[in-house]
């Protein structure tokens, strides 16, 4: 186990991160006031937000082992094993985890008002899934926390859901599940192969080139369907529109890293050679969500909508910079898989506080805000800038990285994700001109309150965020930096195999 | 003759004959619930003190071993739980109460004797003995008037079981016929040397036609959605759960009878396994009972349980056996539910589950456990066996079939969710009725059956490497 760092006193605080929520949840059914349910939800969020930051403190900068490690012996006959532990790339994505939970409990303090108590069991359940999908180490605790993650998300949609509940919440766990399926077998197919279910050990080996390539292809299903890629991207804008806000936040912020994720701790180290010979499908893949994604957002009528279909687009962004393998595209990947957590959550939150007042999502019915609005709609202001990679907000960063790591890869590809940021431009541009002054037939906006405490509050980390990412990057590029090092390493390392794999191709 | 090996078993003959004398004495319905129960229980405590237990009796024909006593122990605990349902047996005509009872003792002995044969004869005998019991079982329900479901399943259940037993016992004439024994013990040898030829594969098929009748495998499946649905709620409950896991036990030891080289024996089972989950699953999307809806996806579950016989190994055998028991499980958590909302014992249908959070968040919960686990969701035990399974079948090189049955989980979920759905949906509140009281007893075999799914799931070890220790005694 010589990939695996201890630099704790032995605290196992990686499992106390993902069960304290489930621990939480268990407690819940014994409160008694709905109220009561609200503060022991964001209570248990909170203390699982501040244990999660010594992480970032005590995180040895110049190491791509993974840290704070665990590891048990669990199923022994098939050598099974308790594993956690983060590196650079996954400890952003937990902090970024345990930051938005308590916003996400504080968004839905007015918003849910029937079965108070099943909605927090269902968050707290969903944060614990995710914390363990970011920090296990091994593969069937990986699909573990990775399916059974599905199980709260399907019931946030389909009970506290919009009008179209039943069909978005089983499209997306059929779609989600169709996927993850095929990375079931992959797993195991590694795992004959192997004998061992050990991420770490499971990488940078040598597997042919066409064993390489048939479980590359199961893996990019799962993860491609998580993302979404175009084109299976289906199943988002309806799960986006019908989730409840805490929801939509969760489904923007933090599942949708899981597809990325997948590809860079799965894809690249242990497919490397398939990875490399199908790069060029993948950015073409990209490019096409890029465009898509801004097309169908320029003509979207509902804001969440709107948003939803620009993930798409985001996310097209992030997977150009995995599949760029360079260093900075990488780089920036994972620094805008952070960023579009926390931007796109925001806004789902923005459009949820709206949704609050005026029981529309629509543009036309928000027009007009900018008059009896002023906290809100500077709020809205800075996280649509900020989406679209504003000079001096968080995704600027991200975004310019991943083009500087693309143009080094591939410059046509490159040049044409450009239209993309214009887009982004437009769509964000064409909603905020539209929410903040308005059209010629203005509807009466001023019954509408502007944010109480609670929604400042709830969205201002965020915003110190977007201005700290993107003015100071370096403490979050430094902490990724020796890991993504080891992963191009890792992928660039079987040269010999590409080689037969585009051969294999060639005839 | 070891006569504490014999234990369980004459706990439950006790109990059948308790339940006899009851029935002459037209004894109080409490009266014959509360002896059911403690002749239940004196089974499964008497099954668990003797796993350790390993021997022969009644000149080698019936065998104790761990592989046996296990399943004993998981049929007696599902047994228990289940007649912890509810007060009182809802869907049975009232003057035949007390018989119902008595019944469901004696097929739980056959299904007992079943595990321990290893004499083809005495094995046949427990078979029939099980599933003539059930026969009788099913058209006990008190149906609405003019309806007939009940004598028609029951019909359809006597006919399949009769026609399967009539193919296994020419299996068996086969088996006596090539080998000169009924005995397995002596069988095993010789029946690995001419296993490979047609009329050993023959013989072993006609053989395990009668553990395909019970399984519901696919071509033996036609009486399963018929009889789910004609038999009563407690009565489908029994039969979707208990004859299931004796069946893959029983299987297993069949199944190990071949050569471990053989080919055409996997290739057939590979053929079947497949049917029955396209089959199963297929059906199963367009059911509206939820009862029929579980018995299609019952023959889609056996299709899964088949992966782990084609290996044709004791790793193999353990992980179908680990299945059986984990569905023994997930069964019951359900029908638990549907038990206890069904109105007067009548069946249930999705839409009759509307809203059932509103009425009763445990049950609701309960229902979303059983419904999750069943469509292999992690973390419950339908997962981890579904894991297995697929394990061992890609370890033997069924690459194929593994996927196939990948895409069948998948299909599977949508039915299962429809479930969850209507369980949660609050837009139709026609069907909505008053808040369901649910008595301790429910509660309590719920929370269990929902533990033991859990624990099942993320503690698999224990229950795997006992299953595979016992296919290795159980040679």
């Amino acid at each position: 186990m010589q990939f695996l760092s201890m630099n704790t006193s032995g605290f196992p605080i990686l499992s106390v991160l993902i069960f304290l929520p489930l621990a939480g949840a268990a407690i819940l059914p014994l409160l008694g006031s709905k109220k009561q349910a609200r503060i022991w939800t964001l209570l248990i969020t909170l203390v699982n937000g501040a244990l999660s930051l010594p992480l970032f403190y005590d995180f040895s900068l110049h190491s791509a082992q993974y840290q704070f490690a665990e590891h048990h012996s669990w199923i022994a006959s098939f050598n099974i094993n308790y594993t956690l532990g983060v590196d650079g790339i996954s400890l952003l994505l937990v902090l970024m985890t345990t930051l938005i939970m308590p916003l996400c409990v504080l968004g839905s303090w007015k918003y849910i008002q029937s079965r108070v108590k099943e909605f927090m069991i269902c968050l707290l359940v969903m944060e614990t899934s995710m914390l363990g999908v970011f920090m296990a180490l091994d593969l069937v605790l990986f699909y573990i926390f990775w399916e059974a993650m599905l199980i709260p998300m399907f019931l946030l949609i389909a009970v506290w859901g919009g009008p179209r509940k039943t069909y978005a919440s089983i499209k997306f766990f059929l779609y989600t599940l169709a996927g993850s399926v095929f990375l079931l077998v992959a797993i195991v197919a590694l795992y004959v192969h192997e004998g061992t279910f050990s991420i770490p050990a499971l990488m940078g080996q040598q597997y042919a080139a066409n064993f390489q390539l048939l479980i590359f292809l199961a893996f990019f299903l799962a993860f491609a369907i998580k993302v979404p890629m175009f084109p299976f991207h289906t199943w988002l804008p309806a799960a986006h529109v019908e989730a409840p806000t805490a929801g939509s936040v969760i489904l923007a912020s933090v599942l949708l890293k899981m597809g990325t994720y997948g590809f860079m701790r799965f894809c690249l180290p242990i497919t490397p050679d398939a990875t490399v010979t199908l790069m060029p499908a993948l950015q073409w893949l990209s490019i096409a969500g890029i465009l898509y994604g801004g097309f169908t957002a320029l003509a979207q009528q509902d804001m969440k909508k709107l948003i939803a279909y620009s993930s798409v687009g985001h996310m097209g962004f992030v997977t150009l910079g995995i599949f760029a393998l360079d260093q900075r595209g990488l780089e920036g990947a994972v620094l805008q898989m952070v960023n579009h957590g926390i931007t796109t959550g925001a806004l789902f939150l923005c459009v949820g506080m709206l949704y609050e007042r005026n029981h529309s999502r629509e543009l036309s019915a928000a027009a007009g805000l900018g008059r009896f609005m002023p906290i809100y709609v500077t709020y809205l202001t800075v996280f649509s800038l900020s989406s679209l990679a504003f000079p001096g907000t968080n995704s600027f960063v991200g975004e310019f990285m991943i083009l500087a790591g693309a143009f080094f890869n591939n410059k046509i590809v490159a040049a044409c994700a450009i239209p993309g940021a214009v887009l982004a431009a437009a769509y964000m541009l064409r909603m905020l001109q539209r929410v903040v002054w308005g059209g010629t037939n203005n509807p009466d906006q001023s019954k509408l309150w502007d944010l109480g405490w609670r929604e400042t509050v709830t969205l201002a980390p965020l915003l110190i965020f977007v201005f700290w990412i993107g003015l100071a990057p370096e403490p979050f590029l430094r902490v990724m930096r020796p890991s993504l090092t080891h992963l191009l390493v890792q992928t660039g390392y079987h040269a010999p195999q590409t080689q037969a794999l585009a051969e294999f191709f060639a005839r | 003759m070891n006569i504490h090996f014999f234990l369980p078993e004459l706990a439950l003959l006790a109990g059948c004959l308790l339940a006899f004398c009851m029935t002459i004495g037209k004894a109080g319905k409490k009266a014959m619930r509360g002896a059911v129960f403690c002749a239940a229980l004196a089974y499964t405590l008497a099954a668990v003190l003797a796993l350790p237990f390993k021997g022969s009796l009644f000149y080698d024909a019936y065998r104790v071993d761990l592989f046996s006593q296990m399943v004993k122990c998981v049929m007696g605990a599902g047994f228990c739980l289940m007649l912890l349902f509810g007060g009182e047996i809802k869907g049975i005509e009232g003057d035949v109460k007390a018989e119902y009872y008595f019944f469901l003792l004696t097929a739980l002995l056959g299904l007992t004797l079943l595990v321990s044969s290893v004499e083809l004869i005495t094995l046949f005998i427990a078979l029939e003995l099980s599933s003539y019991s059930l026969y009788l079982l099913v058209p006990m329900r008190s149906a609405p008037d003019g309806q007939t479901w009940h004598v028609e399943a029951a019909v359809k259940y006597l006919f399949f079981g009769v026609a399967s037993s009539g193919i296994m016992l020419f299996g068996i004439s086969w088996i006596f016929g090539l080998t000169g024994t009924t005995y397995l013990s002596t069988i095993l040898p010789v029946l690995h040397t001419v296993s490979s030829q047609p009329v050993g594969v023959m013989a072993l098929v006609m053989l395990l036609c009668g553990m395909f009748f019970k399984l519901a495998v696919f071509p033996f499946h036609f009486w399963t959605p018929d009889v789910y649905q004609g038999a009563s709620n407690e009565t489908t409950a029994f039969i979707s759960a208990l004859p299931k896991v004796a069946a893959v036990a029983v299987m297993a030891r069949f199944c190990a009878l071949a050569a471990p080289d053989s080919i055409a024996l996997p290739t057939l089972l590979t053929v079947l396994s497949v049917c029955s989950m396209f089959y199963g699953n297929l059906t199963a999307l367009v059911q509206k009972d939820v009862k029929r809806m579980l018995g299609f996806s019952g023959i889609a579950h056996a299709g899964y349980i088949l992966l782990g016989m084609v290996t044709l190994k004791a790793w193999g055998f353990a992980t179908a056996l680990y299945y059986g028991i984990g569905y023994l499980f997930m069964m019951l958590t359900a029908f638990l539910v549907l038990y206890t909302v069904a109105p007067n014992g009548g069946n249930v249908s999705v839409k009759n589950l509307n809203g059932l959070s509103r009425r009763s968040p445990l049950l609701a919960f309960i229902m979303t456990v059983s419904m999750f686990a069943l469509a292999g969701i992690p973390p419950f035990a339908g997962f981890m066996g579904k894991f297995m399974l697929l394990t061992s079948a890609y370890n033997s090189g069924y690459v194929l079939l593994v996927i196939i049955a990948a895409i069948n989980t998948a299909i599977g979920i949508y039915y299962y969710l429809q479930v969850v759905r209507a369980v949660y949906a609050e837009d139709d509140t026609s069907s909505a009725g008053a808040p369901l009281t649910t008595e301790a007893g429910t509660r309590v075999a719920g929370i269990c059956l929902v533990g033991i799914t859990l624990a099942l799931g993320i503690m698999p070890e224990t229950v795997v490497s006992m299953a595979y220790k016992a296919m290795q005694a159980a040679w």
